[in-house]
């Protein structure tokens, strides 16, 4: 696939501050390609995870912070692990996803992803430990198109005691709203 | 030794993977070792965390490790892969730099060091138990073929983690042995199964499961051994989703490594929550008797 960014688009910085969040060299990538060889999700990616890299290298900011590819990422960690330069590919992923939501960029095609991260996370919040069952519910009342999907499975869920309409409450669950107070992106 | 449990949220009571904490604690009080709940423990945050916040991500796990330590814990199990791997990296991003371990300790309001053992349960049998299984050992089975599963957080990252061989494992394998059943070689123990896609992607989950399912069925595999609380759920209770959406059947049985070794205990399958499954067990329950 032909990517055209011009010089103008790009911003020198972005590796270094990559870098400064992370510590990943990402100029240590030489394009080998590995990485995406051995991506088992490398096939629904709008762009290969070696050209995510080179985006970096590049400063083409925009292009991987509005990436599909960054969601799409399961962290299965094959990246990392095979990657001949210790390059940590799936490491990578999580820095620009956090920048990319920070800055509000995240792609809208991949709302399924960031939405069930958000439910998830609400959950923590709220209990100190995830109540699936309103998770789950947060996340079908934001994505409706998504309901009809565990029609099937949900229903069982519950019969085999799989599902709990009890939250889990932790005793620390004020600690744990304080944790997220102060870990809240500046 | 007193060995500090760490459930996590899936495989706790009344959770999405219960059974798998069930056969655990079930088989712990037959051979060892002594566990003990991390008290107040909580969510490590897992993929939702590191994917968006890597200093929620540290906090969240570092909060449990504080716990852990103020109670002189110095081994954790966590049988949920997501968990250990979660509060090794957090535990190993603090070491590494001075000034995040103080931001985190501010953050959890107590201190962490950060310096406790954290063993998923293939470790720990491998570590405590190998000996227990064979003294104890009552219903070996018969003729039973198990490709054994581990996914991707058993093993990776392999130069943080440390476990195993992070392309061919064995370790589950040599469980499958000592309890004797006969482990398949087979090229997909630890390809990704889409993990916490089930409910945002499940078009990825469906097409990786039907690889790993597929996979399974070319070696002649009787069933599938799991550790992880989000393959089983992926390939056990998706498996039907799986058949419909590829036109196909599978009705592969997805055990948890810890209910396959209660079962050769000859503990009952109901106290192993096996009834909990989707797919149909009686073939893999009927082979131990």
């Amino acid at each position: 696939m032909k990517i055209k960014i011009t010089t103008k688009e790009l911003k020198s910085d972005f590796a270094k501050e990559v870098e400064e969040r992370s510590g990943i060299d990402v100029k240590a990538c030489y394009q080998c390609g590995k990485c995406t060889a051995g991506c088992p999700v490398a096939y629904e990616m709008d762009y290969m995870p070696n050209q995510i890299i080179r985006f970096v290298q590049l400063g083409a900011r925009r292009e991987a912070l509005t990436s599909r590819t960054i969601w799409l990422c399961a962290s299965c960690v094959t990246c990392t692990t095979r990657c001949p330069k210790e390059v940590k590919i799936a490491e990578l992923m999580d820095v620009l996803r956090e920048i990319s939501l920070e800055e509000g960029l995240a792609n809208p095609l991949e709302k399924n992803i960031t939405t069930f991260h958000q439910a998830f996370l609400n959950s923590v919040k709220k209990h100190g430990r995830i109540s699936e069952l309103w998770m789950l519910n947060e996340y079908k009342m934001k994505r409706p198109k998504t309901a009809l999907q565990d029609l099937v499975v949900g229903p069982q869920m519950l019969s085999k005691g799989k599902l709990s309409f009890l939250p889990h409450d932790i005793e620390g669950k004020d600690a744990i709203k304080r944790i997220f107070e102060k870990c809240k992106p500046h | 030794m007193r060995i500090g449990y760490y459930p996590g949220c899936a495989i706790t009571k009344g959770s999405s993977s219960e059974e798998y904490g069930t056969s655990v604690l079930r088989v712990a009080q037959e051979i060892g070792p002594e566990i003990e709940e991390i008290r107040d423990w909580n969510c490590c945050g897992a993929s939702s965390a590191h994917a968006t916040n890597h200093k929620l991500s540290t906090a969240l796990s570092m909060r449990n490790i504080g716990i852990a330590e103020q109670d002189g814990i110095k081994e954790i199990l966590a049988p949920c892969p997501m968990c250990s791997q979660r509060l090794i990296i957090s535990q190993k991003d603090v070491q590494d730099d001075e000034k995040l371990k103080k931001e985190i300790e501010d953050i959890v309001e107590m201190t962490c060091n950060g310096g406790v053992k954290v063993s998923n349960y293939l470790e720990i049998i491998k570590n405590y138990c190998m000996d227990e299984i064979a003294n104890k050992l009552k219903k070996p089975p018969k003729d039973l073929k198990i490709a054994s599963y581990y996914g991707c957080l058993l093993v990776r990252p392999p130069k943080v983690l440390k476990f195993d061989d992070p392309e061919d494992p064995k370790s589950m394998d040599e469980i499958v042995k000592a309890i004797g059943a006969t482990p398949v070689d087979w090229e997909f123990k630890t390809n990704c199964c889409g993990g916490g896609f089930t409910l945002s992607r499940p078009n990825v989950v469906l097409k990786l499961t039907n690889d790993i399912l597929e996979g399974a069925m070319e070696v002649g595999a009787d069933a599938i051994a799991v550790a992880c609380p989000m393959c089983h759920a992926n390939l056990d209770m998706r498996q039907k989703n799986i058949e419909k959406e590829y036109n196909c059947k599978f009705n592969i049985p997805i055990l948890y490594i810890s209910q396959l070794i209660g079962l050769a205990l000859d503990i009952g399958p109901i106290s192993l929550g096996i009834n909990k499954h989707f797919v149909g067990t009686e073939s893999v329950v009927n082979a131990f008797s």
